[in-house]
C-alpha cells in the first residue's frame, strides 16, 4: 500500500501521471515535465513535498543538542526564522541526510527532512537524545502538508492567496521565514528560483493548492523537480550522496564547518580524512543524454582518472544534457571528459556548477 | 489509447506499416512514448545496415529514460527520419507520423507474426492491470 500526502485527490484531479516514488504515491508529471520545468524558471509553479517530513525538537537544551548532532553549526542561527542547510552524519562521517533546519526559538526547531530517510533520521535523532541524554521533545510532524511554490512570479502569487502575508513575508531574506496565522512560509526551494515552501495543516492542502491554480500557479510533478533541481546544481540524497560518502566528495564542504571549537558526530573522521575525489558539474558536448551511473574517464599523463555521474539527465534551460558528477580532485574545472554511454563515449566539459540560477544560463 | 487499426505492433512497442513497394516504416508507439514522457534525444541507425529480428537499432531518450527501439522484423535499413534528431518532441506530438526508419525485410512472412492492433491494445491492457 503507497503512502498518499494530503493532496493525492488533488493530483488525480489535475490528471497527474503518478509513480511509487519511493513508497509515497506522488505526481510525477501532470501531462508536460518540460513545460513544467519551463513554467517555474519563468513563471511560477507548484510541487507537493508533503512525503518530505518536518520534524519539531522542543525543550530547553535544543541548540546545544544540534551544535552535535549536525556537521553545519546552527550558532550560525541568530534571528529567529532563519534556516540553515546541514548534513546529519554517521560517526565515520557518511551522510546520513541532508535537511533544513528552522531556528524558531531557543525551546523549538523545525527540521525538514527527506522522505525516503524519514524514519530512520527521526530514530537516529531520538538515540543521540537518549545518549546524549537530554529532554527533549522529538516529535515527527505528519500533520502538516508542505507545498513549494517558485518562479520568479512566486512570491506574488503567494501574495495573493493567503491574507496578508505580503506585509508578512515582502522583507524575508533567502533562508528566512515566519509564521503567518496556520501557514509557517519560508523563502527556501529547490529549483534555484525564487520562492517559498509552505507548510500548513494537512486539512487545508487540497484548498490552498486549488486556491495557487486559481491565480495561475501551474502544479509540477517529481520530474520537473528533478530537472530543476540538478540545474540548481542541488544535491539528491541517495544519488549524490549516501552514507557511504562523506560532505566534502560530495560538493558540501561549505555546509560543514570543522572551525568552530564544537564536536559534532563524524568531526574527527572528516578532519582526518583526505579528500580523494569531488562532485563537479559535466555539459555534454556530443549529441546524447547523461544519465546516473555512467563512467567518467579522463587521460593524462599516462594516467587513467575514473568517476562515475552521480545524477544526469536534460537540460531543459541549456537544451543540452547535463550531470554532476564524484571524479578524483585531479580532474578539474576545464578539463575534457569521456563519458561511456552504452557503446560509446561521449564528450564533456568539465564545469562549476550551478548551470541555472534564477532563469539565467551560467556555464 | 490510439492504436491505428491498419498497423502491426511489436510487443517492444514498435509500429510497423507495410508500404506499397515492399518497404516497411517503423516508429514507437503511442503508449510507449507516454510511458517515457517528453522525448529529448533520438539516435537513428545507419542506412544501410542489416539487421536481425529484435536487434536493437535505434534509441528513443527522454526526460526520464532510455529507450532501446528493437528492429521488429530482420532485412536492412533503406531511411532515416533525420529531421526527427532535431525535433524528438514531434513523436510525444503524433507517434504514429513521426517513423524512425525504413525497413527492406528480408523474411516478409515475420509480418505475420506481429501483432494486430486489437493484440497489442490487450498486451497494453495487461501491463496496465
Amino acid at each position: 500500500m503507497l503512502k498518499t500526502t494530503p493532496l493525492n485527490q488533488a493530483h488525480r484531479d489535475m490528471n497527474a501521471k503518478m509513480v511509487d516514488f519511493g513508497g509515497w504515491d506522488m505526481p510525477l508529471h501532470y501531462g508536460s515535465q518540460l513545460d513544467e520545468h519551463h513554467k517555474v524558471r519563468q513563471d511560477a509553479g507548484m510541487f507537493d513535498v508533503s512525503h518530505m517530513l518536518p520534524v519539531d525538537i522542543k525543550g530547553n537544551n535544543v541548540r546545544d543538542f544540534l551544535r552535535r548532532l549536525v556537521a553545519n553549526n546552527v550558532d550560525k542561527l541568530t534571528v529567529p526564522g532563519k534556516a540553515l542547510y546541514s548534513c546529519m552524519l554517521t560517526p565515520q562521517g557518511g551522510i546520513i541526510d541532508d535537511l533544513i533546519i528552522y531556528f524558531l526559538s531557543e525551546t523549538w526547531f523545525r527540521i525538514v527532512v527527506n522522505a525516503g530517510t524519514a524514519d530512520k533520521d527521526v530514530a537516529w535523532m531520538q538515540k543521540q537524545r537518549d545518549d546524549y541524554a537530554v529532554d527533549l521533545e522529538i516529535t515527527p510532524r505528519r500533520d502538516l502538508a508542505m507545498i513549494a511554490v517558485q518562479g520568479p512570479n512566486a512570491r506574488a502569487k503567494v501574495w495573493q492567496v493567503i491574507a496578508g502575508s505580503q506585509a508578512a513575508t515582502e522583507a524575508l531574506k533567502q533562508f528566512q521565514s515566519v509564521e503567518v496565522g496556520s501557514y509557517f512560509i519560508a523563502r527556501t526551494g529547490y529549483t534555484g528560483e525564487d520562492g517559498f515552501e509552505i507548510i500548513l495543516p494537512a486539512a487545508e492542502a487540497p484548498k490552498f493548492w486549488h486556491a495557487l491554480h486559481a491565480v495561475g500557479v501551474v502544479p509540477a510533478g517529481l520530474g520537473a523537480r528533478d530537472t530543476l533541481r540538478l540545474e540548481a546544481g542541488m544535491n539528491l540524497y541517495g544519488q549524490d550522496m549516501d552514507e557511504t560518502k562523506h560532505p566534502m566528495e560530495s560538493g558540501l564542504a561549505w555546509t560543514v564547518d570543522l572551525k568552530a571549537d564544537r564536536d559534532f558526530i563524524g568531526k574527527q573522521v572528516l578532519s582526518n580524512t583526505p579528500v580523494t575525489h569531488h562532485l563537479v558539474g559535466l555539459v555534454l558536448l556530443d549529441r546524447g543524454v547523461l544519465r546516473s551511473h555512467q563512467q567518467v574517464v579522463m587521460q593524462r599523463d599516462g594516467v587513467e582518472h575514473q568517476g562515475e555521474i552521480t545524477s544526469g539527465g536534460f537540460s531543459p534551460t541549456m537544451n543540452q544534457s547535463i550531470a554532476l558528477a564524484r571524479v578524483p580532485t585531479a580532474v578539474s574545472v576545464g578539463d575534457e571528459v569521456d563519458v561511456v554511454v552504452r557503446d560509446k563515449k561521449l564528450r564533456a566539459k568539465v564545469v562549476k556548477y550551478p548551470f541555472v540560477r534564477n532563469g539565467k544560463v551560467l556555464v | 489509447m490510439q492504436v491505428p487499426a491498419d498497423l502491426k505492433y511489436s510487443k517492444s512497442h514498435e509500429w510497423v506499416k507495410s508500404e506499397n513497394d515492399g518497404t516497411v516504416t517503423v516508429g514507437i508507439t503511442s503508449h510507449a512514448q507516454e510511458l517515457l514522457g517528453d522525448m529529448v534525444f533520438i539516435e537513428l541507425p545507419e542506412v544501410g545496415r542489416t539487421l536481425k529480428q529484435k536487434e536493437e537499432c535505434a534509441v528513443a531518450e527522454s526526460v526520464k529514460a532510455a529507450a532501446d527501439v528493437y528492429a521488429p522484423i530482420s532485412g536492412e535499413i533503406v531511411a532515416v527520419n533525420s529531421p526527427l534528431v532535431d525535433a524528438p518532441e514531434k513523436i510525444n506530438e503524433d507517434a504514429f507520423s513521426a517513423w524512425l526508419f525504413k525497413m527492406k525485410p528480408s523474411n516478409p512472412s515475420e509480418l505475420d507474426g506481429l501483432l494486430s492492433a486489437a493484440a497489442y491494445t490487450e498486451l497494453v491492457e495487461n501491463e496496465e492491470h
